[in-house]
């Protein structure tokens, strides 16, 4: 298993910008696994894996639509699980879910089984700083990263507890709100991204709201790299394939590197 | 900050974690996690600001119609073979317990410098409520509903409406209750600055589980009183207090007035929502409690013909009170209830929510256990809203006939 940080880290020692884009565990129904291996190879340099949710509450529309349409083709933590470890894309890979499904595995399950999914690290959303230590210490552990999110609305006392708790890299929220698409990139990305800059070694890597190739620039002009969700979950939403997806994720690799 | 004394009292304050023994915490996304520890921070200084309390007090009295009467129910009370008391909530402004937390919050809100509410409604009732503080004291407010209950509850939309309230309809999911919560919580995360999300009952991230609770304490304590009064010194508490269970808004707002008697404290919850019956902990909505969910840890959907009570989680409070055994918690049908409804209107004169009729619907259940006792109920609303719903039931309706599980 890759270490997340290291790997991260050797990438943006090199003047690399970081891509993360998103793939949702169980949608498009069939063929959601091909687009690991796809998104490893149109450059992604890590990628968040998606494990469905009844009740996201930090996703808009476009993440909720396609996690409802997993489950009820029946997506479960196992089935996603199972499907990544057959997986073979080169590159770290994060599970990214709610923290219930964590909870009923038990944290000692769930860390063992996303370790043996070869996967490298996790975003709870719903898991804030006061409540992730035991989660958190069990992650250590089974050297599986927690991923800590840092929002606009905290201070900078609390955003450093924030990446000092961080591993593999610091979610920076780039706006104030949930997943989806924006016209245009918010302030508060660039504004959390200069904070977190100066507080942290860590890489940091701002997420939510993050729409195309110039977005994805613009705000690296500052952050370590991008994760990018629901502009590509639409795409395919809207009826275009897998294999457009994947060039999605080739046009934001590109704007990454004309940074 | 408080710490929880484990030999303290029942219904004291929640540990610095917000926790009531093992339940409660404050499970948010990051973003709203200084809006949270903000909102604690306002409660506990307004709550010990004799202005604010002196504030609340006046606006239940003078808007809200409080104290509200307790009734005894002496045909019922013949019918049944037990003594019954009713705690007449449906009496209140807007017809329900509901606008004591909510003249609560959008007070302290104010106070706070707010100057947009917002809301989730299952029954509706709690989003009446908000759009009717909303209006008294000059704040916007958006209230989410589910699409099921927007159909079912269809007048009280119209008075949201009416109140100057922007109804939004939640479309995901069960499109009742939860998703209600789960849309009021993305807007909340995305107007933070500006918005008070105003919970409709004891759940949630802390502090709203204590907040909501300190804010109903109001109908406990008045029920001791009044049955001081109306039961005399020799034997001045009732035998049973009992109380429908949604979130638990209600009955933590009576129980809290008989927690530290030795009367014992019923929850009723409906059959298809029972979360404390099913015993699973879970974490949804900002807290840790009892939860209706699969063997993964998705959230099932509740299934209750009364839309207050259509939600699959309880407030945390409740899981403590059954984890230690204070409170027991009961379930009973939807054909149950729609008998008690019927019963409580035609020998008392008195329609009941469909929520409380829980409650009842229970205590007809335990007669023989009831037998000789004298029993409180919480009547936390009136029926008003549910009178075309159950006559289309009655009527035999297919499609209100779909929204009972018997
Ligand atoms: C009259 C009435 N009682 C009870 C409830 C359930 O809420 P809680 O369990 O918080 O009291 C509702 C909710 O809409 C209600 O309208």
């Amino acid at each position: 298993m890759i270490s997340l940080e290291e790997h991260l880290l050797e990438l943006r020692a090199s003047g690399r910008k970081l891509l993360l884009p998103y793939v949702t565990g169980g949608y498009p129904v069939d063929e959601w696994p091909r687009l690991i291996e796809g998104f490893a190879s149109a450059g992604a340099d890590a990628m968040e894996i998606g494990i469905p949710f009844s009740d996201p509450v930090m996703d808009g529309p476009t993440i909720q639509e396609a996690s409802s349409i997993a489950l009820a083709n029946g997506s479960n933590p196992q089935m996603v699980l199972d499907a990544v470890s057959g997986a073979d894309p080169g590159v770290p890979l994060v599970a990214m879910t709610y923290y219930n499904l964590c909870y009923r595995m038990g944290h000692k399950r769930f860390a063992s089984s996303l370790v043996k999914a070869g996967m490298s690290g996790a975003i709870l959303p719903d898991l804030p700083l006061e409540e992730a230590g035991e989660w958190a210490t069990e992650a250590d552990e089974a050297g599986i990263a927690t991923v800590m999110l840092a929002a606009p609305t905290a201070d900078d006392a609390r955003l450093e507890k924030v990446c000092e708790r961080a591993r593999g890299f610091v979610y920076g929220v780039g706006l104030v709100g949930i997943t989806g698409e924006r016209a245009e990139l918010s302030k508060s990305a660039l504004s959390i991204a200069k904070r977190l800059k100066n507080l942290t070694d860590k890489p940091v890597i701002i997420g939510i709201g993050i729409s195309n190739p110039e977005q994805a620039a613009e705000v690296c002009e500052v952050a370590d790299g991008v994760v990018v969700a629901s502009a590509i979950i639409r795409r395919m939403l809207d009826g275009g394939s897998t294999d457009e997806a994947i060039e999605f994720v080739a046009a934001l690799r590109a704007g990454l590197d004309s940074v | 900050m408080a710490v929880t004394n484990p030999a303290g009292p029942t219904m004291g304050d929640p540990d610095n974690t917000g926790r009531f023994g093992r339940f409660g915490g404050r499970y948010v996304p990051e973003t709203l996690v200084p809006a949270c520890a903000e909102l604690e921070a306002a409660f506990k200084e307004a709550w010990s600001d004799q202005g604010f309390r002196d504030e609340f007090e006046e606006t239940l009295r003078e808007y809200g119609g409080r104290p509200s009467p307790m009734t005894e129910c002496h045909n019922l009370s013949k019918e049944l073979g037990f003594r019954i008391l009713l705690k007449r909530e449906d009496l209140n402004h807007t017809g329900s317990h509901k606008i004591n937390n909510v003249l609560g919050q959008a007070l302290l809100a104010k106070r706070m410098g707010k100057t947009r509410l917002v809301a989730e409604t299952g029954a509706g009732q709690h989003g009446v409520a908000s759009a009717t503080a909303a209006a008294l004291l000059g704040m916007e407010c958006i209230v989410y509903m589910g699409e099921v209950d927007v159909k079912r509850q269809a007048l009280n939309v119209f008075r949201m409406q009416l109140l100057g309230t922007e109804v939004r309809t939640a479309m995901s999911g069960s499109r009742t209750l939860k998703d209600a919560v789960n849309e009021a919580m993305r807007y909340w995360v995305a107007s933070v600055e500006t918005t008070h999300y105003c919970l409709g009952s004891v759940m949630g991230p802390h502090p709203y589980p204590w907040m909501v609770r300190e804010f109903h304490t109001v109908i406990g304590n008045e029920a001791r009183e009044q049955c001081a009064k109306l039961l005399g010194d020799s034997n001045p508490v009732p035998d049973v207090v009992v109380a429908c269970v949604g979130g638990g808004s209600n009955a933590a707002g009576i129980f809290s007035g008989f927690a530290d008697t030795d009367a014992e404290m019923v929850g009723v919850e409906p059959a298809g929502g029972a979360a404390v019956g099913r015993q699973v902990p879970g974490v949804v909505h900002g807290s840790l409690s009892y939860l209706m969910q699969d063997e993964f840890g998705q959230v099932q959907e509740a299934h209750s013909v009364s839309a207050g009570l259509d939600y699959p989680g309880v407030g945390p409070e409740h899981a403590h009170l059954a984890d230690i055994g204070r409170a027991r918690y009961e379930s009973v049908t939807d054909t149950e209830v729609l008998d008690a409804f019927q019963l409580l209107s035609r020998s008392e004169g008195i329609i009941p929510a469909l929520e409380p009729a829980h409650g009842l619907a229970w205590m007809v259940k335990a007669k023989d256990e009831l037998a000789g006792k004298t029993v409180l109920l919480n009547l936390s609303g009136r029926g008003d809203k549910d009178v075309a719903q159950v006559q289309a039931i009655l009527d035999g309706d297919p499609e209100a006939l779909s929204t009972m599980r018997p």
